[in-house]
């Protein structure tokens, strides 16, 4: 069975697609950014405390909060 | 003439400012800054011999579907053509390194059946980046024409500029909304649609791209991650930020100190001037104890203002401010604000009103709440004045500690009271406050870059301006209402002074006597009237009447401090002397003690740095909060607090 991941739960340097999220949970202006279904995403660095999170979604570059990273279901590659 | 109405719109951190400043130059003036168009910038530029264009900056945005009031001034201004900036051409910014998503606006705005011209900023990294772009292909996919720009190296703008001449040429068909019937056909629930949306749109991006698009992947380094490493380290991430916060208040005493001086004296000197050569009368009064003095109260802010500004302005423009609330976020979190907050926070430092609109960027409205009613408490310019000359009085120049200068040491005690009271009233309102909000915190982290000089220097212009000419109408109205009620009294006791004091000390010398005349008749004006009336309440913080009536007026800006005691004390006043010099030896009438003691100046101090004294900032709470009862709880809170620790700052000091 494969375990599903959170794009809060991938380490530094590590990429993914994204699989899938309820737009409830997401705001709007990120999923505006780029974070849509089948774009990769890849973390380039974790805030001390390891929150935020630093991430290049599909070539754009933006920081979120382990809250909302850890609502995006991803398919580590 | 003919004069066409051009939008400018796009992403944040495109480089459309800088695009907007090439275009218009110094031709721009900024919307009334407390009213609702403040991030609405216009600009006039000359397309040619007979047409001029009104270009409008409209504020960076992702999209149209408007999530903060920033964003919604854009929306506003494009879907209604009754609006007066509605406009007749559209030119979209986009910036080449990342045109998928930049081109997204794009989209929604073509949608709207206005003529879009699209611009790619930073055409000159094309080469850098191994870009390639089939150029009339994507022209015909997108139904617009494209016009390469580089606004750092001002290119392309004259090609833009005849594009916007041709504008009627240009297609107003719709590149995607044919599918919004589609659209709505699958989602009814708003965010679903929105999220579908995005998804075809993206989706319609990606196959125009793949058509018009390409970029060698050898070439897409760049400097970013290597100065990520450095700078939002976890270690020297927080000790370069520190060091250039410590670097900037050391600097901002010891800089602005000079010009300070020196505003001070032209000022003392100016109004000395016209009273000798001016024929005397109570215009002449006006000018030299109300008028002149009032001016210079406001003038002596620009050194520091501008300081603070071309900080904040080089920090944005380089795309280190991003790192900043990156590497803050969990911290501030802990005490109920954002990393997002520390802009607001910072920007508070020059003045609270742009900060406290700065935090429109909060997406949590708790936490945007908090950071707006704690704002006022860090250490705004407006301050300093008042901060710079009761330091000065109390401590002497000399002092030094460790080799600090002690002033500069106090000075920052004092910034650093200001903070930390922020983040702990924070704490407390987070405790007390129950609303619940989701976080949806996003930031876009951009390219490093260099500031333009250009664009530093427009924006601290700007800013710097405006401060001055809206505190400026407050402070020079205030001055001279103190000044006309200084001058008059009730009664007859001011035309009987004369009598009045002469009869009361026969073996007094011409000047003594002056002196005393001058003192009886501003004793029995209506400001000592009402000084005296509430003397009794401020007398516990060591304060007599005219502090009094100093901190009353302060209660619609706190520069007015320093303007109304140099307006009191030169009322009638004959020599030419700074306004530091009278203070120094201004004594209490009964005790004949120096008012400005230790005991004294540290009330002062305290209670300027905690009351809120800020007409303009209880307008912009108001605002920003829709409604009377934040800024109504803040003002009484803060004052509150105020008042205690001044009276026991004095009653343990005297």
């Amino acid at each position: 069975m494969i375990k599903n991941h959170t794009v809060s739960d991938l380490q530094r340097g590590e990429r993914a697609i994204i699989k899938s999220f309820n737009e409830v949970d997401i705001p709007l202006k990120l999923i505006e950014m780029g974070c849509i279904e089948g774009n990769y995403v890849e973390v380039l660095q974790r805030a001390p405390m390891q929150d935020p999170i630093y991430l290049n979604i599909s070539g754009t570059y933006l920081a979120i909060r382990l809250e909302i990273a850890s609502k995006i279901l991803v398919e580590k590659l | 003439m003919k004069n066409i109405k051009v939008a400018l719109i796009g992403n944040p951190n495109t480089g459309k400012t800088s695009l907007f400043n090439r275009l218009t130059g110094l031709n721009q003036k900024v919307g009334n800054y407390p009213g609702i168009t403040v991030d609405q910038k216009i600009g006039k530029s000359v397309l040619s011999q007979e047409v001029t264009a009104e270009i409008i900056d409209l504020p960076g945005t992702y999209s149209l579907n408007a999530s903060s009031l920033d964003e919604d001034v854009a929306v506003k201004v494009l879907s209604d053509p009754q609006n007066k900036n509605y406009p007749d051409v559209v030119v979209v910014v986009v910036d080449i390194e990342n045109l998928k998503r930049n081109l997204f606006i794009y989209t929604q705005i073509k949608d709207l059946g206005i003529p879009t011209i699209l611009a790619i900023n930073m055409a000159d990294r094309m080469a850098d980046r191994g870009i390639d772009i089939d150029i009339p292909k994507l022209e015909a996919l997108l139904f617009t024409k494209i016009a390469l720009v580089s606004s750092k190296q001002n290119k392309g703008i004259s090609y833009l500029k005849k594009m916007i001449l041709s504008y009627n040429t240009i297609s107003t068909t719709p590149c995607f909304k044919e599918q919004e019937t589609v659209l709505s056909k699958f989602a009814k629930d708003e965010t679903k649609k929105h999220h579908l949306e995005t998804v075809r749109r993206y989706q319609f991006l990606k196959e125009v791209l793949q058509e018009t698009f390409s970029q060698d992947p050898h070439n897409a380094k760049d400097i970013r991650s290597y100065l990520d490493r450095i700078l939002i380290h976890k270690v020297y991430g927080y000790f370069i930020f520190f060091a250039l916060l410590f670097t900037l208040f050391q600097a901002l005493f010891s800089w602005s100190e000079i010009p300070m001086d020196f505003i001070d004296n032209t000022f003392a000197f100016l109004s000395e001037w016209v009273k000798n050569n001016l024929a005397k009368g109570t215009f002449t009064n006006l000018l030299a104890e109300g008028i002149i003095p009032g001016i210079g109260g406001v003038v002596i802010f620009i050194p520091q203002i501008a300081f603070l500004f071309l900080f904040t302005s080089v920090l944005e423009e380089s795309g280190y401010m991003s790192r900043v609330v990156f590497l803050m976020d969990r911290i501030m979190r802990k005490f109920g604000l954002s990393g997002k907050s520390i802009v607001p926070l910072i920007s508070g430092t020059a003045c609270a009103i742009p900060a406290i609109m700065a935090a429109r960027n909060i997406e949590n409205w708790k936490e945007r709440l908090i950071t707006i009613l704690v704002t006022p408490f860090t250490t705004c310019s407006a301050r300093l004045p008042v901060y710079a000359i009761i330091i000065s009085l109390i401590i002497p120049t000399e002092a030094t500690f460790l080799s600090f200068n002690v002033q500069g040491l106090v000075l920052m005690a004092l910034y650093l009271l200001g903070f930390v009271t922020a983040i702990l009233a924070a704490a407390l309102l987070d405790k007390f406050l129950k609303i619940t909000s989701k976080s949806y915190f996003v930031v876009e982290m951009p390219n490093y870059k260099l500031p333009l000089f250009k664009n530093v220097a427009i924006n601290v212009a700007e800013k710097t301006k405006t401060f001055v000419f809206e505190a400026g109408k407050i402070i020079l109205a205030i001055s001279i209402l103190i000044w006309g009620l200084a001058s008059y009294g009730p009664g007859k006791h001011i035309q009987q002074a004369t009598e009045v004091v002469t009869e009361q000390y026969p073996n007094y010398n011409t000047e003594a006597l002056q002196t005393e005349i001058a003192s009886y008749k501003l004793e029995h004006s209506y400001i000592g009237v009402m000084g005296k009336f509430i003397e009794p309440v401020i007398k516990p913080l060591g304060y007599d009447w005219k502090i009094g009536i100093a901190v009353l007026a302060s209660f619609a800006a706190r520069e007015v401090f320093v303007g109304t005691l140099a307006t009191i004390y030169s009322v009638g006043n004959e020599q030419e002397s700074t306004i530091k010099e009278r203070m120094k030896n201004e004594v209490f009438q009964d005790s004949k003690k120096q008012v400005y003691s230790f005991a004294t100046g540290v009330s002062i101090l305290l209670f300027y740095a905690f009351a809120m004294q800020c007409m303009s900032t209880i307008a912009i709470v108001k605002r920003e909060t829709n409604g009377w009862k934040w800024p109504l709880i803040q003002m009484s809170v803060m004052s509150g607090i105020a008042y205690i620790t001044a009276f026991i700052a004095y009653q343990l000091l005297a």
